[in-house]
Parts: structure tokens; C-alpha cells; sequence
């Protein structure tokens, strides 16, 4: 930054659970830093007290999933010098992107006892379905340490480091025995990308892809590999519907897994 | 058999399980911290230990293509148990370290070098181990720019080998002509000798009201001197000459052990046979069974590739660089001007393996592989590099695409 001023950030909501929001609140220690290093000017999670933009830098949490929010994306694109989505549901469309597959209409009807006060859309997509982003920053939720890299990156106009191989070269970095090979539990570690320092696997659970989809997923060869396990073809196409049921890959694995079907 | 088994000059003794407890607590007095194998989450693990009632005693492990599961074993061995499923890479060579730190202040930069490593004793090596510590020492030591860190630490370490009694199904070190007997590097080789009814003789060198003779009643260990600093370790130890019948006895493990490696690769004219089939089809069909997951590249104890990542983090007043393992599974690994070499899985694959078992020689003088089988035992797909390699090798010259059938 030029200026002597410091940057101001703004952090956004969208369709989502605040969970990305937190993972910021979360970082205790940095944020003193943080809030040292940047001007928070917009952060409703955080505090009433709004500073107007433009925005140097806009954290963006949530999916589109109303006409309204559609509109407000474009506002909020056109306040910011950079804008990073943060999340599964920024990202990929999240957990909610599950309407995607099926009749809105109808879900409306059952949950809502008045879903004619309800206005929404058909689908619920990322962020970088509506509006260019600059970058986009992975996991249900985010890693509060890769939220702070990509904002400390962002300050120092260089490129944030995120890795997008899998999971399991951080399960192996922490000396894990692998769970799958080990134990043949199911794990989505080899097809999701890394971030979340593997979790799931460091307690004896596999993984379920939080953190979406590696660089190159085989998601046909991991299937196989599930099914090895004794993963039912439901539960195969239930797997790659959760919190990043609309990223590309995931979204096909499902498809096709459905498609070839398989014993209960 | 090699002609070292009948190599005398190698000092030998053998002391029993109250001396292998000794062993460990003299280490461990001498400021060494004493890591070997133990069963941890279903697997055998390398860990930080004090008591030799941590050594994994009556595990055997059932490993195979994309499969581990311990199994029992009735006779009591501490050591009758293949590979650790991690290798001592993590603690020669590992995950991550701090390469150095700096500081600005008004004063000027201050770097700062990281602290001196820990001194470990490893204990428990199998001969592949040591195969593969000698890889290491010639890519990361043996050059015009050595990796201080692992020269501190490998210099600092003492390598304690027990000679392979139970290799795995996924073992194949007779091929790469790398065990399964420890024959060079190690300071101290054991092999250890299950009891056979000479127990109750050898706890008469145990000190009155040892705790341990108990457990370790009929079992002994030939030990065998590498080095002077391995001499040394064992210098005030309660041991006694080998009889006849324990170097018999020794023998014993070590051609059992050696015959029962059943899983070979034909290293013949091997490097000129992969580099003239780099379009064989074969490399399309473990292209769709490869996750590029970069697990075998993670288990395998030869493989040295890091990322130098800088992570300074929001203060711009202080900077680091971490030294972190990488994989030429990863697209970034090949990343150039103007993009990544090596998008597809087909590459990615065929750059691993031609440089494990081809390349290598090339760059290093010596195979990338000591066949130790884990990157067979934990690739999640079952892949197995020797299978994959004979199937070219019965191919030899295929060009074109690929059939269904899996050779």
C-alpha cells in the first residue's frame, strides 16, 4: 500500500452460517495484529460501527441464493479493490446448494408455514458465478491460519500460498496412520484438497472433503476405493453431497455414483 | 548367502532384554532421545520411547497392495513386525523445519539460525532403513550444497538396526539388493533371538531383582558392532560372548528372513527398459487407478523433494522460511513459466517411478528404491510399483492406447 493509511477491510455475509466470520473472530492472538495491520471498516459479526468503502480488501462469506443477495454481490464487487470468497458456500455453493438437485418450490412448501413470504432462487452458486474473484479460499469452515495468509498475502500484494494437493500430504506430514489403508474406514482425503491439517483422520475418522475438491481429483478412482471399503452406492452418492455438493468434480463423482447404483 | 555372514572381524556379543533395556536407559543418560517402533492406531509407529514395554511385543503386521492390519504373533518377539508404516525420514528429514528467521529492527536485520536438532537413537532400522539413510546422505549430505539441517541431525544420530525377521508381503529388498539383513551403515545391528530354552542361563547376567527378567526370560540379542560409536553405546553393558548355538541361531533368521521375501522387480537393464516406453500405454491405465494423492511418495524414505516456503504472516517485521515435505504428485511441483510440466496423473506417475528406478542412477549413482514396499503397502489404490514395472517389462515397446486389461 502506498498511503500511509492502513487498508480497510470489509468481511461480508451472504447465504451461510457465519462459521467462516468466526474462524476470523477466532484467531485471538492475531487479531490484535490484524486489527493493527488493517482498518476492520465493515465487519456486522464483529461491530455495528461501519466505516463506507471503497474496501481494499473484501472477505466474502456465503452463496447467492436470493434475488436480493444477487443484486448485493454486485454492489459489494463494485465497492472492493480485492475480493476473496471464503467458505464452501462462497466457493462452491455449500451445503444449501443441495436445492440445486432438487424443486425448490416444493422444499419451500414443506418447510415454511407461509413460503409466499419466501423469495429465493433455484439455485444456490458461489460467488464467482456472479462477480469476478480475486481469490477464493477453501473449507467449512475456513482455516484461520489460511484466512490469515491470504490476508497477510493480499497486504503485501503477493500470491497467498494455499496448496490445492490433498489432504493427505498433511495426514502424512502429522505422522498419521492412514485410515483407509489401515483400518478401511472411508476417507475423501485423497480427492480433497488440503487446509484443515487433517483433521478427521488425525481422530480415526475419514475425511468428508470440507475443503472441496484437490487440483486434480479422481474421483472415479476413490470410488472405487470406497466401495473397496464397503461404501453402499447411496451412501457413495450421499458422500459427495455435503458441504461442497456443487463443486464441479464432487458434484459429478455424485452423479455418477447414482448413476451406476449399487448394493444398499 | 553373502559372504558377511561369515565376516568374524565384526565385533559380536549378545546381551538379553534387560540388556536391551539397559541399552536404552545408558542412551537416553547420554542425552540421545530413543525412538522405535510401537503400536499406535492400528499400525506399527516409530515413537519417542523409554521402556522396552513399548516395543510393539507379539505384533506382526499383514501388509499388502493398499492394505495394512496388525496381526498377532504367539511366540513374543519385540521386533517380528516388517517396515513401520512412517519412516525415520520424520526425524532425520522432517515435515517441516524452520530453515532460518529474521528480525528488523531499528538496529538493522537480524537472521537468526534455528536451534541445533534433537540426538536421537533410533532404534529398531531394518535394512531397507538403512539402504535408504544411505540415499539420503548422498542427495542431502554428499553435495556441493548439503541440507545442514539433516547433516546436524544425521551426524548427531545412532542407528541401531534389528535385522528383518518377518518381512511383509509387500517387501521386496532382496530385489534391490538391500537386506533383509542390516550389512552396512548402522552402528549397532541386533537380531534378535526368540527364547529357545536357553533363558534361565542367560538371566544369570542379570542383576539380582531386575525387574524386566521376568518378560524377557529366553529372549537374547546378537549384537553386532557397526562402528566405534556404536562400541561405545554398548561399552558398559552386561553382555556375554555368542555361543555357537546363537550365531546358528542367527543364521537361522537371517536366511528365513531372506526367503521369505516373495515379491520381486526385475532390475535388469531396468532404467534403459522404462526410459524407451515413456509412451507405453501402461502409464494411461495407472493414470486411472493414481489418486495423486502423494501418499507413496510421502511413506517412501528416499524421497527428499521440500518447498522453501516463506511464512512470515501479518508482522512485516520478521520473516521465516520453512523447509516443508512437497511431492512430484503435486501440479505445482512442476510448476515453470508459463505453467505446470506435468498436469496430467500419466506424467505425474511416469515422473516418479522412471525417476525412482531409472533416473536415479543417472543423478545419484544408485536405484531410488530400497524396496522397502511402502508406497505398495499405502497407496490408498493398491498400486504396486513392481507389478507396474513387469508389465511394461512383458510389453516391452507397446505403443498406442491402452486396453481394459490389467496385467
Amino acid at each position: 500500500m502506498q498511503s500511509t493509511r492502513r487498508p480497510k477491510l470489509a468481511v461480508w455475509k451472504f447465504g451461510s452460517c457465519d462459521g467462516c466470520q468466526l474462524s476470523l473472530l477466532n484467531c485471538e492472538d492475531e487479531l490484535l495484529t490484524l486489527a493493527g495491520a488493517v482498518e476492520i471498516a465493515y465487519f456486522l459479526e464483529a461491530s455495528t460501527a461501519v466505516t463506507e468503502g471503497p474496501y481494499d480488501l473484501s472477505l466474502v462469506e456465503g452463496s447467492v441464493t436470493t434475488p436480493h443477495d444477487a443484486e448485493r454481490i454486485q454492489e459489494v464487487r463494485a465497492t472492493s479493490r480485492h475480493l476473496v470468497a471464503i467458505g464452501a458456500c462462497a466457493t462452491a455453493g455449500g451445503i444449501q446448494a443441495l436445492r440445486n438437485l432438487a424443486d425448490v418450490g416444493e422444499m419451500t412448501r414443506t418447510v415454511y408455514a407461509h413460503p409466499d413470504y419466501i423469495s429465493t432462487l433455484e439455485s444456490s452458486t458461489p460467488i464467482a458465478a456472479h462477480v469476478p474473484v480475486d481469490f477464493e479460499l477453501r473449507g467449512c469452515p475456513v482455516s484461520r491460519h489460511q484466512l490469515l495468509e491470504v490476508v497477510s498475502a493480499f497486504l503485501a500484494g503477493r500470491k497467498p500460498l494455499v496448496p490445492a494437493y490433498s489432504v493427505c500430504q498433511e495426514c502424512k506430514r502429522r505422522g498419521n496412520v492412514c485410515v483407509t489403508v489401515a483400518h478401511g474406514t472411508p476417507c475423501l482425503g485423497p480427492v480433497t484438497q488440503a487446509g484443515c491439517g487433517a483433521i478427521c483422520p488425525s481422530f480415526h475418522r475419514g475425511c468428508y472433503g470440507c475443503f472441496g475438491p484437490t487440483e486434480t481429483p479422481n474421483t472415479a478412482a476413490l470410488s472405487d476405493v470406497l466401495r473397496s471399503c464397503g461404501m453402499s452406492g447411496p451412501e457413495l452418492v450421499r458422500i459427495f453431497r455435503t458441504y461442497n455438493t456443487g463443486a464441479p468434480a464432487f458434484a459429478a463423482a455424485s452423479a455418477a455414483a447414482e448413476k451406476r447404483g449399487g448394493p444398499r | 548367502m553373502p559372504s558377511r555372514e561369515s565376516d568374524i572381524a565384526t565385533p559380536r556379543l549378545v546381551i538379553d532384554v534387560a540388556g536391551l533395556q539397559s541399552l536404552i536407559d545408558s542412551l537416553r543418560g547420554d542425552g540421545y532421545r530413543v525412538v522405535g517402533p510401537t503400536v499406535r492406531d492400528g499400525a506399527i509407529v516409530l515413537a519417542e520411547m523409554s521402556d522396552v514395554a513399548e516395543l510393539p511385543r507379539g505384533w506382526a503386521d499383514d501388509q499388502r497392495p493398499g492394505g495394512y492390519r496388525l496381526t498377532r504373533r504367539e511366540d513374543g518377539a519385540f521386533f517380528g513386525h516388517s517396515v513401520s508404516a512412517a519412516t525415520w525420514k520424520h526425524h532425520l528429514f522432517p515435515p517441516e523445519v524452520v530453515s532460518w528467521q529474521a528480525r528488523v529492527d531499528t538496529e538493522g536485520i537480524h537472521v537468526e539460525a534455528p536451534a541445533a536438532p534433537a540426538r536421537y537413537a533410533l532404534l529398531g532400522l531394518r535394512a531397507c532403513d538403512l539402504a535408504a539413510i544411505a540415499v539420503q546422505d548422498r542427495v542431502l549430505m554428499q553435495t556441493a550444497h548439503p541440507d545442514r539441517d539433516y547433516a546436524a541431525r544425521r551426524e548427531r544420530a545412532l542407528l541401531i538396526a534389528v535385522n528383518c525377521a518377518a518381512p511383509s508381503g509387500s517387501c521386496f529388498c532382496t530385489s534391490m539388493g538391500t537386506g533383509p539383513r542390516a550389512t552396512a551403515g548402522h552402528d549397532l545391528a541386533l537380531t534378535e533371538l526368540v527364547g529357545d530354552g536357553e533363558g534361565p542361563a542367560r538371566s544369570a547376567q542379570v542383576p539380582a531383582g531386575a525387574e524386566r527378567n521376568d518378560a524377557g526370560a529366553g529372549h537374547r540379542f546378537l549384537v553386532e558392532v557397526g562402528s566405534e560409536r556404536g562400541a561405545a553405546a554398548i561399552s558398559a553393558l552386561r553382555a556375554s560372548p555368542p555361543s555357537a548355538s546363537d550365531l546358528d541361531a542367527a543364521a537361522a533368521v537371517w536366511s528365513s528372513a531372506a526367503a521369505r521375501v516373495d515379491r520381486s522387480l526385475d532390475t535388469a537393464g531396468l532404467p534403459g527398459l522404462l526410459m524407451r516406453n515413456l509412451e507405453h500405454p501402461r502409464w494411461d491405465l495407472v493414470a486411472e487407478r493414481c489418486l495423486s494423492c502423494a501418499n507413496c511418495t510421502l511413506v517412501c524414505p528416499t524421497c527428499f523433494c521440500v518447498d522453501l516456503r516463506e511464512a512470515g504472516g501479518l508482522d512485516p517485521r520478521h520473516a521465516e522460511q520453512h523447509r516443508v515435505w512437497a511431492s512430484c504428485f503435486s501440479v505445482d511441483h512442476s510448476q515453470l513459466h508459463g505453467g505446470s510440466m506435468r498436469w496430467s496423473a500419466r506424467a505425474r506417475y511416469r515422473q516418479w517411478m522412471t525417476h525412482k528406478l531409472a533416473t536415479w542412477h543417472e543423478q545419484f549413482g544408485t536405484s531410488g528404491c530400497v524396496g522397502c514396499g511402502r508406497c505398495i503397502t499405502w497407496c490408498p489404490a493398491g498400486i504396486d510399483i513392481t507389478e507396474e514395472a513387469a508389465a511394461i517389462r512383458a510389453t516391452d515397446g507397446l505403443t498406442g492406447p491402452p486396453t481394459r486389461a490389467r496385467g
